[in-house]
């Protein structure tokens, strides 16, 4: 039954890309950047996906300090991966975008800065995973430590907010001029993005509980 | 035994241990200095280029050294299982960690202070207009560095890579830290005094202390327990 519900999700997600890219390809380009602008479809989606994805892995690393139950340690890490996996794609359409209309490639403006800060945050974090052995104690101290990440991300945007920022503010909800059909499209790609994010976690979520279910019968082997 | 009297205790056990052995802060200074030598490559050492990247290059100094004392204060409890000990002794987990973050600063602290007038020599720089004031941003960037080296390193202790680990996971939580820190320092080394323009950094650095402090005091018994 959850194989099924992810495939129909995962084909969802392709039909609406599929048929979203079409129509994004169509509309038409913008004043002064051009064609290049359509990048945002996907750029800004994939911070949003990013985030919530470093939601979820606080919420399941608290849930793991509270409960003591592996289903939130295979939460936090799948919803980590597939995190980090958006923020890099982020990073790199942002690059691409800022090359084009900026000229360069990388600026250390606030939003970049915090953008790497993260990106390096739980890219330790996963770093940290590797390193210990011992289930309980890896599970511990992740959490732990995607406690500390996360609380770091705000001080960070907002410490960096007090530097120049060359990152254009949200056009979106504080009275930015991007008209509502493109608006539409922006939220279908957001909508694809989100499924695709989501059969991903619960993909990798599936091998993690295989991954713990092949240690403890390896341990009850070595047992016998 | 009452949480600041244990707290204190295991401070003073830290130090004591310390300075039989000078093992970490001799390490601790020694390092500082070769980095101050290597920076007189990097750039121009001349009085202005200097005064312009004074808190940055203090502070990279600082972490870097002060990464040396962190990485042995979880570690040196590893022979003879001291650390199991000390985690089954009738004080709580905070206090453990209380008193070793407080012997950590003091530690780094005094690398600090030894390296700042030997940076006033090399660099040719009157680092000392606003006294005071440049002591107290020390303390409290010295009290985030320590306060999340600490708690990195009771975490890091056991696992592989731990040399490698604990600077993974602590520049990059620092980053407002030292920021602020960098910021600061710089402008006092100017000799200019804290003013409104850079009194939000200050404020930023205290409450980056404040909720570190707080979060690391709530999170230590689960990190040495489990």
């Amino acid at each position: 039954m959850r194989d099924k519900i992810l495939f129909v999700f995962g084909v969802v997600a392709m039909g609406i890309l599929a048929w979203n890219v079409n129509a994004i390809a169509r509309l038409p380009e913008e004043t002064q950047q051009g064609v290049t602008f359509k990048i945002i479809f996907f750029h800004v989606p994939m911070w949003m996906c990013a985030t919530m994805a470093a939601t979820v892995a606080l919420l399941a690393s608290v849930g793991f300090l509270v409960t003591k139950n592996f289903k939130f340690d295979a939460a936090a890490v799948a919803s980590t991966e597939v995190g980090l996996a958006f923020t890099t794609i982020g990073l790199v359409t942002g690059s691409i975008w800022g090359r084009q209309i900026w000229g360069i490639w990388w600026t250390w403006d606030a939003r970049l800065t915090s953008a790497l800060v993260c990106w390096i945050l739980y890219a330790g974090y996963l770093m940290l995973r590797k390193a210990i052995e011992e289930p309980t104690q890896r599970a511990t101290f992740a959490a732990v430590f995607s406690i500390f990440a996360f609380i770091d991300v705000p001080i960070v945007v907002f410490s960096i907010k007090w530097w120049r920022t060359q990152h254009p503010q949200p056009v979106f909800w504080s009275g930015g001029s991007f008209p509502p059909d493109w608006t539409h499209h922006l939220m279908w790609n957001m909508l694809a993005m989100l499924l695709l994010g989501i059969v991903m976690t619960a993909v990798r979520l599936r091998q993690e509980e295989a991954q713990r279910e092949i240690d403890s019968l390896r341990r009850m082997a070595h047992a016998l | 035994m009452g949480f600041f009297h244990a707290a204190l205790v295991i401070m003073m056990k830290d130090l004591r241990a310390e300075l039989r052995t000078k093992e970490a802060i001799n390490a601790s200074f020694a390092f500082a200095l070769v980095i101050l030598l290597l920076f007189s490559f990097a750039f121009d050492p001349e009085a202005d280029t200097t005064k312009a990247l004074s808190g940055g290059l203090l502070w990279i100094v600082f972490a870097f050294a002060g990464t040396l004392v962190l990485n042995r204060s979880f570690a040196r409890e590893l022979p003879n299982d001291c650390l199991d000990a000390l985690v089954a002794a009738p004080i709580s987990g905070a206090a453990l960690f209380l008193g070793k973050a407080l012997a950590n600063f003091v530690l780094v602290m005094a690398m600090e202070l030894v390296s700042l007038p030997v940076f006033g020599i090399f660099y040719n720089v009157h680092w000392a207009n606003q006294l005071g004031e440049l002591l107290m941003v020390l303390a409290l960037g010295t009290w985030a560095l320590t306060v999340i080296g600490t708690i990195f390193s009771a975490l890091t202790v056991n696992i592989r890579l731990r040399e490698v680990m604990l600077p993974m996971l602590t520049y990059p939580i620092l980053v407002p830290a030292l920021m602020a820190a960098m910021q600061l320092t710089m402008q006092l080394v100017s000799g200019n005094a804290i003013g409104p323009e850079t009194v939000t950094w200050l404020k930023m650095l205290i409450g980056f202390d404040v909720a570190y402090t707080a979060v690391s005091l709530f999170l230590v018994e689960t990190v040495l327990v489990g």
